[in-house]
């Protein structure tokens, strides 16, 4: 086991960011110049950390796999941002959404950093309002907040039912800005697909030119990892289709530990799955939550009747619906968190009270806000939402409730990284959900593009410089040294090795059966016995794939079959780890669920004794179980409790 | 529900293109028009054939990775949506569809059904942004913002840069597209500052990609799948007559 140093600096919580940037080193200008720096990624987090370090003088080199930067899947993004203004004058501050970002992550998150993060969220919404994101605003002309799920103030920052899109063409325009001054270069339909290492630092990567198959080369003093999610290890999310875990698996396999693999949030209200030609799935924003009421029917027989289509969710009466949410939880009602209201909704499907033709869905009313408030007002907030879903399913919202279900969503788990978002890796670091850190065992609703944002406008720019700072004597690296040479040649293999394969069974028939290994064994609900078979399982697939998986067209052209066979080459290895890892995880905590470990009522239920860490994996080579290390979470300034929403 | 689709092939920017017959059948009506398309190239797998190339990736409508002509029209037969967001049920059992891609000098084909929009990024770079680096902002509610003006530059500012009003013009003009964000900015008093510069910019550097001139045919504005209004045109207009006379 090695030694992990999470590197939080001394002093109070609330002191420790300063003290830390008042007495890290910094680079001088002149010597920015001669520094080159990769950024793999173009979401919020690659595109804001691009720009600001090519603010500052730095060389930057950016990576995305879209023909635009601007492309990345945070554009996505619906709902909001947090940040912790207290404009409503309803009682939030930092410690506030510091706290609730705690709990919410069912304690497991690392206190020095998330106070970093609350604390640097008010300076995301000026950064984004001097850009010019057009947040929703009031009629006195000042911004407007929604509420969030496990949060009871109002702090969520919104641009209609676009926010993600907003924000991430505020970080574009910034790194537009910079291609144009000359301090980043723009590397677009290139995808990374190893790390160079050059006596033990991270000094490049070997990347695949999606246009014309060639492998490319590049060196940088640093490398940053801002790659995203790895929700598609399911085949079925809310992810684009291209997002993949390959940059964040590739440096694993080169030494970066991995962090709490096996935490995956299943949000609640996405779009049903209708059919197995399906590719994806598509979220209905959390913020629905705020003025729409969750229910099945309370009697079995009517839940039996509208799934065969004899009975409509209007004709059912008020007092036969059971609004589980506000009856199991009160105080929370529809808002409580994420993994709370999918479990929930799992448990009333299972039970029987589904509705849908599958019985694998329950309905989001929004009868009740369209009386009170009126259909305009319901329009302006989630028209864009409402048209979505109409033409997805060809029902009107306005009339009858929507349908929904829980779906892969979002990865707490990622590339490991210590306080200053640098991984086991020296000169390597990972950024945006990219990296574990943050959110714990479960996210809060509209804090991922506030961390995206933290971690690239406000905390790597500074962080980075304590690293480069010791290395501004060094010169750029010809990408002739052998390391270089050693991870092409390695990449080429891996290609040839593929294309060669020429099997019976195409690269998505494959990827559509380990995301049911993993949604049948990993998914909502975990058993031991259910993490070991998908462990077996997912080897025998993977063996399979590399003898059987037929890979069309040749390598050096544009080929989106190889592409897809090289990131479902790489989930293949990931879902193994996240078995491995919910095995490992004796408790339920958050998105963690072990029905082995719950209490009476039902609810996660956690062993702080044993588990009060986080689970740091550590590849050992091809075949080799990989070792655990744990890094003790230590609460000094909150009260570890049960999560209670009631 | 049966299909015959004609299929743009072309293997690289330089080879010749042609027209290339599929059937597909058992389709479902619930099906969404690249999930269609997955399943034709499932087949041609299974075939050993050449898939057909397309770009992607959200399949929600927002990124503006997806493009296409579908029977003529950017995006398909239906208001508001992108290729994405189709679905098989706004088509009629038996129809025959042809599948283009977009046509534009300043959009050079890849492969099959996929062509570069770098272009679109070129033009923002020359201005797309207000002129500002991280850090040193004033308070965010410094700055009141009227929520009609506020609710406008949105308007604006909701486009995908998916690059439908180009290839719907009979000029393959951007300036949809440019008149987007210049009005997005131009409405609000942080992009005013910038505004003269901004216009001149981004439309010499629309032009010198090889864009065409705006004739006010109003094609854009009836294909954009975000509805951005010609409006936005008419007030680049002013910005830009502004910037020449001031
Ligand atoms: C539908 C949806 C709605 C959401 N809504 C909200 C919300 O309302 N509020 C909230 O806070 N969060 C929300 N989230 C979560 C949030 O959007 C994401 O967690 C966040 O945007 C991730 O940003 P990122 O910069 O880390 O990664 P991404 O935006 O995913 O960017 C990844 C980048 O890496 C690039 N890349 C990936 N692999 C490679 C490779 N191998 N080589 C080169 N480049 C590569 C991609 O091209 C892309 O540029 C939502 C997520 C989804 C899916
Ligand atoms: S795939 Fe993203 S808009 Fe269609």
């Amino acid at each position: 086991m090695s030694e992990l140093n999470s590197k939080i600096p001394q002093g109070t919580l609330a002191e420790k960011w300063t003290k830390y940037k008042a007495t890290q080193n910094l680079v001088n200008p002149a010597n920015k110049r001669k520094l080159d720096i990769i950024v793999v990624g173009t979401g919020l987090a690659g595109a804001s950390a691009a720009a600001s370090l090519g603010e500052l003088g730095f060389n930057v080199k950016i990576f995305c796999y879209q023909d635009s930067p601007r492309r990345a899947h945070s554009i996505a993004a619906q709902g909001g941002i947090n940040a912790a203004k207290n404009y409503q004058n309803d009682g939030d501050s930092v410690y506030r959404l510091f706290y609730d970002t705690i709990k919410g992550g069912d304690y497991r998150a690392r206190e020095a950093n998330v106070h970093r993060l609350a604390e640097v969220s008010n300076n995301i919404i000026d950064q984004c309002v001097a850009q010019g994101v057009p947040f929703a605003r009031e009629y006195g002309g000042l911004l407007d907040n929604r509420s969030f799920g496990g949060a009871q103030v109002s702090r969520t920052f919104y641009a209609r039912g676009q926010t993600g899109q907003q924000l991430l063409l505020g970080a574009y325009s910034a790194l537009s800005r910079q291609i144009k001054a000359g301090t980043v270069e723009m590397h677009n339909r290139d995808e990374m697909l190893d790390l160079v290492i050059v006596d033990g630092k991270a000094r490049g990567i070997v990347s695949r030119n999606l246009i014309t198959g060639e492998i490319e080369k590049h060196f940088g003093h640093a490398v940053v990892i801002a790659t995203g999610g790895y929700g598609n290890v399911f085949f079925l999310s809310t992810n684009a289709m291209g997002s993949n875990t390959s940059a964040a698996w590739q440096v694993y396999k080169k030494g970066a530990f991995f962090g709490n693999p096996c935490f995956t949030q299943i949000h609640p209200t996405c779009i049903p799955v209708h059919g197995d030609y399906q590719s994806k799935l598509t979220l209905m924003s959390e913020s629905l939550r705020n003025d729409g009421r969750i229910w099945v029917p309370k009697k079995k027989e009517d839940a039996e009747a509208v799934r065969q289509g004899k009975l409509k969710p209007t004709q059912i009466k008020e007092e036969d619906r059971d609004y589980y949410l506000e009856r199991r939880y009160p105080a929370f009602g529809n808002l409580v968190p994420r993994d709370v209201a999918s479990r929930a909704a799992k448990e009333r499907c299972d039970a029987g009270f589904g509705v849908g033709t599958t019985g694998l869905a329950v309905y989001l009313d929004f009868a009740t806000s369209i009386n009170r408030l009126g259909k305009k007002v319901i329009e302006e907030r989630y028209g864009n939402l409402f048209q979505m879903y109409e033409k997805i399913v060809d029902e009107n919202p306005y009339e009858t409730p929507m349908m929904i279900y829980p779906a892969v969503h979002y990865t707490m788990g990622g590339v490991w990284v210590d306080y200053e978002l640098q991984t086991t890796i020296p000169g390597l670091f990972a950024i945006g959900e990219a990296n574990f850190s943050d959110h714990g065992a479960n996210r809060l609703g509209a804090s991922a593009l506030m961390q995206g944002l933290a971690d690239g406008y406000f905390v790597l720019p500074y962080t980075i410089q304590n690293y480069l700072a010791a290395d501004i004597r060094t010169p750029r690296m010809s990408t002739d040294l052998d390391p270089f040479k050693e991870a092409e040649k390695s990449v080429k293999e891996k290609i040839e090795k593929l294309m060669s394969i020429k099997g019976k069974h195409s690269v998505d028939s494959f990827h559509k059966r380990l995301g049911k290994i993993m949604w049948d064994k990993v998914g909502m609900a975990r058993t031991k016995q259910s993490c070991s078979e998908a462990i077996s399982e997912i080897v025998a697939l993977r063996a399979e794939y590399w003898k059987d998986v037929r890979v069309t067209g040749t390598a050096n052209e544009f080929n989106p079959e190889l592409e897809k066979a090289l990131r479902v080459a790489d989930f293949l290895e990931l879902g193994e780890l996240m078995a491995r890892d919910a095995l490992n995880r004796e408790e339920s905590c958050g998105g963690h669920f072990r029905e082995e470990y719950q209490t009476e009522e039902g609810e996660a239920e956690r062993h702080d004794e044993n588990f009060m860490y986080v689970a740091a994996w550590e590849y050992k080579g091809e075949g080799q179980e990989p070792a655990l290390n744990k890094e003790p979470l230590i609460y000094e300034n909150i009260k570890v409790a049960q999560r209670n929403y009631k | 529900m049966d299909f015959t689709l004609k299929i743009w092939r072309q293997e690289n920017a330089q080879a010749k293109g042609k027209f290339v017959t599929y059937k597909i059948s058992k389709i479902s009506e619930d099906c969404s028009f690249l999930e269609m398309l997955d399943q034709l190239n499932e087949q041609l797998v299974d075939k050993f054939d050449h898939p057909v190339c397309f770009d992607h990736d959200c399949r929600e409508g927002i990124c503006g990775m997806c493009s296409l002509y579908i029977n003529g029209r950017p995006h398909g037969n239906d208001q508001g949506i992108t290729t994405c967001q189709l679905h098989m049920r706004k088509f009629k059992d038996g129809d025959t569809i042809v599948i283009e891609p977009w046509r534009a000098k300043a959009f050079p084909l890849i492969k099959d059904l996929v062509v570069d929009r770098v272009a679109f990024d070129k033009i923002i770079q020359e201005g797309g942004y207000v002129s500002v680096n991280t850090g040193g902002v004033p308070d965010g509610n410094a700055i009141p913002i009227s929520k009609e003006k506020s609710d406008l530059a949105m308007d604006a500012a909701q486009c995908i840069g998916c690059g439908a009003c180009v290839a719907t013009c009979k000029n393959a003009s951007a300036m949809l597209f440019v008149s987007a964000k210049v009005s997005q900015l131009a409405l609000l008093p942080q992009g005013k500052l910038e505004a003269k510069k901004r216009v001149e910019n981004m439309v010499s550097k629309m032009d010198e990609l090889g864009f065409g001139s705006c004739t006010n045919t109003g094609a854009c504005e009836a294909e954009c799948p975000k509805e951005i209004k010609i409006s936005n045109i008419a007030r680049l207009f002013r910005e830009y007559y502004v910037s020449t006379v001031s």
